[in-house]
């Protein structure tokens, strides 16, 4: 049988280099399976000027210092394209194209990826001029001339980038002039730059050019007139759409494809598998709320671990039955049920184990076993539910009854 | 793989004889970098009936303007030094074997 990681994380951008910094440290067997390099966006990233204690770093610089400070604390590092996942059960399957990888617990990392706008000649002059990576392509520009559709961060913080070479740079900006999608301290230092042209009102409505870029048709979406402009490159940052396709018939995903998890705690709605940073449903698509992601999960991860791993050793893989008691401190009722409970264990000894669950701190457990209310007792034999007693009807002599019926 | 510079890009490619792949690159592009090993790996399958050759496009910008490629990572296929078929955008290692076998039939 091959080996059984503790954490297998999809992905090697910040979010998946967090949550293996993590689980490493805190001594679980972590494995990235990462199809090309690690870093994922940030990595495409030149300037960032916004992670916390660093004014000023490249994303390839802090993305393979993660990177470094992960494989210190022990994390395995794979090359691997991921084709699906199996995620029944304790030990889930991730399927690569090269291998199969074995984990109890599963982080999605996967991130994001440039939206493509689907205008004509934008598929046509892909690698010809038009692009979504302003570091990959940037040193083409140099004394030419470009176009950058978008206005959200990435839009005009790419085109300032763009503006270290190219000979001009407009950015085309769909809503009415001084407005843009970018936080303010990016738009005032955009606004502030010389090197900046701006179209307002407008959209790209094609993309032209005798085997490479050489024309835009730049729509006003007031007035619908079109005017041809001349260019060499143009950058399309509308946006990006979630890699989640291949776990989108294993977790639920919302109609754009972002996962859904729940936000305190990165759970998806399988057991044991976690989805974090640009990937999943959330307000802020940053580095550091990505890493932030990645070691709550890693964190959640090992809790889910040694919650199932306790219960399959006390209750699961045990020879005599077992009581499994869920209780809350909290309820009276369950309170008053507890002696009840003892006084069977203590007049059947050897012949019972007792495993008490705090309802509310081990949910998971708890919902599988489909517990509504404390206290409810279940009595497993060899790692099944035979018995289930809720409430008033939880009595000594019952529980005593039913596991000498058993023996 | 052959690297490719200003220098030798004519003799190796545009007069070569029979067929040559170009992988365009450059260390500044992260899907390049994911891409061009399994490219490597491609050239030992393949490497007795195709020249496999790369080119960093920051060392020969204009040699790749030239070709017409303005964007990265772009793989280039080329027979008796005439350009025959391209790959764009998001290029899977599969795209590329399967582009190798549909030109040499």
């Amino acid at each position: 049988m091959s080996k059984v990681y503790d954490v297998a994380i999809i992905g090697g951008g910040p979010g998946g280099l967090t949550a293996a910094l993590y689980a490493s440290r805190g001594k679980l067997d972590t494995v990235v399976i990462e199809k090309g390099q690690v870093g994922g966006q940030a990595a495409t990233t030149e300037e960032i000027e916004n992670w916390p204690g660093t004014e000023h770093t490249t994303g390839p610089q802090l993305t393979d210092n993660m990177k470094k400070h992960a494989e210190k604390f022990g994390t395995e590092f794979v090359r691997d394209d991921v084709q699906g996942l199996d995620a029944n059960g304790f030990v889930k399957t991730i399927k690569g194209r090269n291998s199969e990888y074995k984990a109890k617990s599963v982080i999605i990392a996967t991130g994001a990826e440039p939206r493509i706008l689907g205008i004509p000649g934008e598929r046509e002059f892909r690698g010809r001029g038009v692009s979504y990576c302003a570091t990959c392509d940037a040193d083409f520009f140099e004394e030419l001339d470009v176009v950058v559709l978008g206005n959200g961060d990435a839009a005009i913080e790419e085109a300032m980038f763009l503006a270290k070479f190219a000979e001009t740079v407009t950015i085309i900006v769909i809503h009415e002039e001084g407005k843009v999608d970018a936080t303010p301290v990016v738009a005032d230092k955009a606004f502030k730059h010389e090197k900046l042209r701006w179209v307002w009102n407008s959209t790209i409505s094609e993309i032209g050019g005798d085997g490479i870029v050489e024309w835009v048709d730049i729509k006003n979406i007031n007035t619908n007139e079109v005017n041809r402009m001349d260019t060499n490159g143009v950058f399309v940052f509308v946006g990006t759409v979630p890699r989640t396709k291949v776990f989108a018939d294993v977790i639920n995903v919302d109609d754009y494809g972002y996962a859904i998890v729940d936000p305190q705690t990165m759970e998806s709605n399988v057991d044991g598998v976690f989805v974090v940073g640009d990937c999943r449903q959330k307000y802020l698509r940053q580095v550091v709320t990505a890493a932030g992601d990645g070691a709550t999960a890693a964190v959640l991860a090992e809790k889910y671990i040694h919650e199932e791993e306790g219960f399959i050793e006390d209750v699961v893989d045990v020879e005599t039955p077992v009581i499994v008691a869920f209780w809350s401190p909290a309820s009276e009722a369950s309170m008053a049920a507890m002696p009840k409970i003892e006084a069977a264990v203590k007049e059947l000894g050897e012949a019972v184990k007792l495993v008490k669950i705090d309802m509310y701190r081990n949910k998971r457990i708890s919902t599988r076993f489909e517990i509504v209310e404390v206290p409810t007792v279940t009595v497993f034999n060899k790692g099944e539910v035979v018995e289930k007693m809720v409430g008033e009807t939880i009595t000594t002599e019952a529980l005593v009854n039913k596991v000498k019926e058993l023996n | 793989m052959l690297s490719l510079d200003r220098n030798n890009f004519d003799a190796e490619v545009l007069e070569a004889q029979g067929w040559v792949l170009v992988d365009y690159w450059s260390p500044k592009c992260e899907p390049c970098k994911e891409l061009k090993p399994h490219v490597e790996q491609l050239g030992e399958k393949y490497g007795d009936d195709m020249k496999f050759c790369e080119l960093d496009i920051t060392k020969a910008r204009r040699v790749a303007i030239g070709q017409k490629v303005m964007g990265l990572p772009v793989v280039a296929f080329y027979h008796n030094g005439e350009k025959k078929a391209e790959l764009t955008g998001d290029i899977t290692p599969e795209a590329v074997e399967e582009k190798i076998n549909e030109l040499l039939g």
